[in-house]
């Protein structure tokens, strides 16, 4: 049967089967992405609400253009000049974004979990572009598409993720994924980034945590590295010549990877700190693949998401009873019975 | 109709493409997904066998054009299109199984104008059931049948069906 989705706002909960399907649902956009005539009117009408409660440049951008290539309207509220700074409440912005009727709700937000509680008292779809620590799910969609195309598959793959593991959603998402296709993966970076807590993140995907990068990257498959997050720290723990002495990826140190291991980065890079510009415009380099899914997975989320709404607002998806009682003043329209 | 009368007919209508195109030069067929593409690989298959020469033959999936998304088919399932030649000043001949509202060869042609311009669209279908709601018309037809609102025409291939046929039968309450 053919997956249905509400929600996209985590992929641990997902089967090996729905990531799949949503990982082929991103082919026929990927296609788009090279037409000369980009835009469709799939989501003619529709408005996609996009609110970014954290900041965020290329993931707003990006689901910006895949809502603006379906054809979709979007509405933008960016934290600094929201009324957020004015003392309103979470919910009750997203009850007032929920008031100019869009279709669908992509929400950033520096609260591990802020999607899952808007999402409880919303009739539409909402997509978790990024919560806190938590996930980051079309990070980790785009990264498992850039992967599957480059190496031909996402299944027992050996991949390494360096950085700050201790504060990366998009840490979470890629294991949350590609654990479930059987990789298995090497944490590295400085110990007070990489808690060894993390090892049992995922019941049944091997993971291990290392804190010399040259064995780290043996035998990799994959390298994912993340950006080095200074604005999460209250102080720098660890200097930038420290950790570029440490834990900077560069050529020589690329070499103890698989010959044909590809380079993964979410970005934005600070190159010259994390990665060498060698590496990051190498061939094994996949960072602007990455960038050109990422817009071509967002598309299939979106035109899932939105098209999976029916005309009335009731989600079809939505006749399993929702275990969550309504606000008094949630005012949408009550759910068709089936 | 049987599958020699399939076979016959996708021959009958082959020939009909080449003559009125008066040559194979700027021609390319267009399978509509999903019994659109084995009818056109056919097609020129049987052009091959007129004018020795190999007919490009792309595929289309029209759901991202459909204009009842979210009304009757939610979370439509989306498959690849697959058109490697550049559309732009060819002569395209759209092929699918059944032609009846009109409604999907009005979104394959959206889809074809994303990629391009070409210089003439032409249609093909192996059945015309009538009761269209669009001004579109095909320029080769293999059979025209009389339908009511009803009853649904049945097209089985062998490449997607593992059976070939066409039947005509009453949709079921």
């Amino acid at each position: 049967m053919t997956p249905r989705f509400r929600d996209l706002l985590a992929l641990e909960p997902l089967s090996a089967d729905e990531l799949t399907f949503l990982l082929d649902q991103s082919k026929p956009f990927q296609e788009i992405q090279r037409h000369p005539l980009k835009k469709l009117a799939t989501l003619r009408g529709k408005t996609v609400a996009l609110a970014f409660f954290e900041n965020s440049t290329r993931t707003r951008i990006s689901f910006g253009t895949a809502a603006s290539r379906l054809g979709a309207d979007t509405m933008n509220l960016q934290a600094e000049a929201s009324s957020l700074k004015k003392g309103e409440t979470l919910l009750d912005t997203a009850f007032n974004l929920n008031a100019m009727k869009p279709d669908c709700l992509v929400m950033r937000h520096s609260a591990s979990g802020a999607p899952h509680y808007v999402a409880r008292h919303l009739d539409i779809p909402v997509i978790n572009a990024g919560d806190g620590t938590h996930e980051h799910p079309s990070q980790g969609l785009l990264d498992a598409l850039t992967i599957r195309d480059r190496k031909g598959t996402i299944n027992n793959l050996n991949v390494t993720i360096l950085g700050d593991l201790q504060h990366s959603r998009v840490a979470r998402s890629n294991i949350h994924l590609l654990g479930k296709f059987g990789c298995r993966f090497t944490l590295c970076g400085p110990s007070m980034w990489v808690p060894r807590e993390l090892e049992k993140i995922a019941a049944g995907t091997p993971v291990r945590c290392v804190y010399r990068i040259e064995e780290a990257l043996e035998g990799a498959d994959v390298i994912i590295m993340l950006r080095v997050q200074t604005e999460r720290l209250h102080e720098p723990s660890i200097s930038p010549n420290d950790y570029i002495l440490g834990y900077q990826l560069n050529a020589e140190r690329l070499k103890r990877a698989k010959p044909d291991a590809i380079v993964l980065h979410p970005g934005p890079m600070n190159r010259g700190i994390e990665i060498a510009p060698e590496v990051a415009d190498g061939p094994q380099s996949c960072v602007l693949e990455q960038v050109t899914n990422g817009v071509a997975v967002r598309m299939a989320i979106l035109y899932l998401l939105v098209t999976g709404a029916a005309e009335d607002g009731s989600h079809p998806a939505l006749q399993v009873p929702v275990e969550h009682n309504r606000r008094a003043t949630d005012r949408v329209p009550a759910k068709k019975d089936s | 109709m049987s599958a020699a009368e399939i076979d016959r007919t996708l021959q009958r209508v082959a020939h009909e493409i080449v003559e009125k195109s008066g040559g194979t030069k700027h021609l390319a067929l267009i399978g509509i997904r999903r019994r659109g593409v084995p009818l056109a690989q056919r097609i020129a298959q049987a052009m091959r066998g007129i004018d020795g020469v190999d007919v490009p033959v792309g595929i289309l999936d029209i759901t991202l054009y459909r204009d009842d998304l979210s009304k009757v088919a939610p979370q439509a399932v989306l498959q690849s299109s697959d058109i490697k030649f550049d559309v732009d000043d060819m002569d395209l001949v759209l092929v699918d199984d059944v032609l009846y509202t009109g409604r999907t060869i009005r979104a394959a042609m959206n889809g074809l104008f994303d990629l391009g311009r070409p210089r003439r669209v032409s249609l093909c279908v192996l059945i015309d059931r009538g009761h269209r709601e669009m001004p579109i018309e095909a320029q080769y037809v293999g059979r025209n049948i009389q339908t009511s609102d009803t009853e649904i025409v049945e097209v089985r291939l062998r490449e997607i069906d593992n059976e070939e046929r066409v039947m005509l039968v009453d949709r079921k309450e």
